[in-house]
């Protein structure tokens, strides 16, 4: 266990340094001289050359590759030419919002996709069941845009109910709750169909093994056997799901800020895409990366030591 | 007893005579799902047909009309008829994703057999490579490389089949390394098969199944990411008529007109549901030992 988790550990920094090197090398894919694109057509030689300093592209290709990675491993990435404000206040300041976003969906998405996934299991093949599946498989087809854009339009235009866009009056926590619902609620409706199939896959497949039926004839009672022993086995496939889901509901933020207006990593990485500031687009999609990976090695952690029936060690290929 | 035809006993013995095609239409969400798959393909194949006006066919007078008898679904803010944007809009979701999912297919197979059959240091370098392209989340890595190439329907391909491949190669290798252990492998290869006769006769056509059922899930997958790409405006350039399109066009004039939002939106949730429904179908048709994770 101990040689995997090391093992683990050290691919994860490996993969994290190839994608700071992957990020530093893009501007040099991208026609033209970047320091020019981010500054536009008119501005003067002098100030292209100190952004060119600032940017280190003044520096031969691999200095500025060795340059990149031991800052950001030394927890810096830099300031941005054009405000002069540090990167890492910006991405500081978007990642708190991206993060509440992220987590209070997954939250919805495992409170309604939970029970229902349990309903179906417990109720197999009847109208119910079946309705629910009809239910998660259109969860699932409903993209967070266009989910985003539909809850939008009803209850921002249409009926006026709810704030269309921004974070709310600052300081304010319940206008600050009032603008995440429809957020929320756009970047959870996939993962409330991915969970309720999930859920009801491995609830059904647990309810067969003969240890459940083993605790049915020694007479134990339904509650207890569903709650503490088939269940809590059930629920174990959703955490390694969840690890995934945490970064994808990151990614997925993307759309949901553009529609709703909210800052964030996705709002910032886009901005910075649109005015080409590349420095602030390596640092918003490198702390994506980052908490992509990080969650997928922490998913993997906790699905090993919920089951310790797996050892991942030799599981892998 | 008295043995009674039941009305559907031909409908039976049609679907008998059809080998996959008919367990699939069997279930009732597979016949759905190729229902509207097949409705999608005549309005590709018929868009010119079905299309009642040219899909950038200007009415300024008329912008912005909700569904009336000359345009069925209504107008966009430059009076372009809705129906024939979406219409027209399902070659691009077609012309998309299938080359798109073919390259990240033949790409996948490239890297993902040569990576399982090579072994060794050549399997270590291929696996943390691409651990490393999926550190990126999928429209995280579109966006950075369609801001760097400039957004375009080949930047477009170019761009999901690059961030589906590791996906395709990771499958292609975890299936080349469990059939090169089978015995029938080991046998060939002790009667003094030449690697290449091995992995192209016996690995190969192993590998195929799976990744053909991965790659008809993919499908609607793609067609959405391509349409998101386009509602960023990184993806499809207007006036050319993606979903994606429709719908950034529609989320501009958002407060004056709920109809571009609505048609478009549907058209992608509908779809989307019928490939999704005959992907999962057939997947069970041809694997049933891959089932475990559907919920219907």
């Amino acid at each position: 266990m101990r040689t995997y988790l090391l093992k683990r550990f050290a691919m994860t920094v490996l993969v994290l340094v190839l994608v700071i090197v992957y990020l530093t090398l893009l501007v040099h894919v991208v026609p033209g001289d970047p320091a020019k694109s981010l500054l536009g057509p008119r501005a003067n030689p002098d100030l292209i050359a100190k952004t060119r300093a600032a940017m280190d592209l003044d520096k031969p290709v691999l200095v500025q590759v060795g340059n990149a990675v031991w800052k950001i491993l030394h927890g810096s990435f830099g300031t941005d030419v054009f405000t002069g404000r540090s990167i890492n206040e910006l991405v500081g300041s978007a990642l708190p919002h991206t993060l509440i976003l992220a987590w209070v969906s997954l939250g919805l998405a495992v409170v309604i996709g939970v029970p229902l996934g349990v309903y179906s299991a417990t109720h197999p093949d009847s109208w119910l069941d079946r309705i629910t599946a009809v239910i998660s498989i259109s969860c699932i087809t409903i993209p967070s845009y266009v989910g985003g854009l539909f809850l939008l339009l009803l209850f921002a235009v249409k009926f006026k109910v709810m704030p269309a866009i921004g974070l709310g009056e600052e300081g304010n926590v319940l206008d600050y709750v009032t603008h995440l619902i429809l957020p929320a609620v756009a970047l959870a409706i996939t993962w409330v169909g991915y969970l309720a199939r999930l859920i009801r896959a491995s609830l059904l497949e647990v309810l067969n093994q003969t240890y459940i039926r083993a605790a049915m004839a020694a007479g134990l009672s339904p509650r207890l056997i569903f709650f503490k022993y088939a269940l809590k086995n059930a629920l174990i496939p959703m955490v390694a799901v969840l690890g995934v889901g945490i970064g994808n509901l990151m990614a997925g933020a993307v759309f949901v800020e553009l529609i709703f207006s909210r800052p964030g990593m996705g709002t910032l990485i886009y901005n910075a895409i649109q005015g080409r500031n590349f420095p602030i687009v390596r640092a918003g999609v490198l702390t994506v990366a980052f908490l992509f990976v990080a969650a997928n090695l922490l998913a993997d952690l906790a699905y090993t030591y919920l089951d310790p029936r797996i050892q991942l060690d030799k599981v892998r290929g | 007893m008295q043995y009674v035809a039941r009305p559907s006993s031909r409908y039976q013995q049609f679907l008998n005579r059809i080998p996959i095609l008919g367990d699939v239409l069997r279930q009732p969400l597979g016949a759905l799902g190729s229902v509207i798959v097949l409705v999608f393909m005549l309005t590709v194949l018929l868009a010119p047909v079905l299309a009642p006006y040219e899909y950038a066919q200007q009415d300024i007078p008329s912008m912005l009309q909700g569904p009336s008898r000359a345009h069925w679904l209504g107008t966009d803010h430059l009076g372009r008829d809705l129906l024939s944007r979406i219409i027209y809009g399902s070659r691009i979701a077609l012309g998309v994703a299938i080359p798109a999912v073919g390259i990240a297919l033949a790409g996948g197979v490239v890297i993902g057999l040569t990576a399982g059959y090579a072994g060794g240091i050549v399997d270590d370098v291929t696996l943390v490579l691409l651990d490393s392209v999926q550190a990126f989340p999928a429209v995280i890595l579109a966006l950075v490389i369609l801001a760097l190439l400039g957004p375009s329907l080949v930047n477009v391909i170019i761009v999901i089949g690059l961030a589906w491949t590791p996906g395709y190669a990771r499958i292609t290798r975890a299936q080349v390394l469990s059939t090169r252990q089978h015995q029938y492998v080991e046998v060939e290869r002790s009667l003094g098969a030449s690697q290449k006769r091995v992995l192209f006769l016996h690995i190969l056509p192993n590998v195929v199944a799976p990744l053909l059922i991965l790659a008809a899930m993919d499908l609607p997958v793609v067609i959405t990411f391509e349409a998101g790409l386009s509602f960023l405006g990184l993806g499809v350039r207007p006036p050319t008529p993606s979903w994606g399109v429709v719908l950034s066009d529609g989320f501009n004039f958002i407060r004056h007109s709920p109809w571009p939002i609505t048609w478009a939106g549907l058209t992608l949730i509908i779809t989307t549901l019928g490939f999704t429904l005959f992907g999962e179908t057939l997947r069970d048709v041809l694997d049933p030992r891959l089932s475990g994770s559907r919920g219907t």
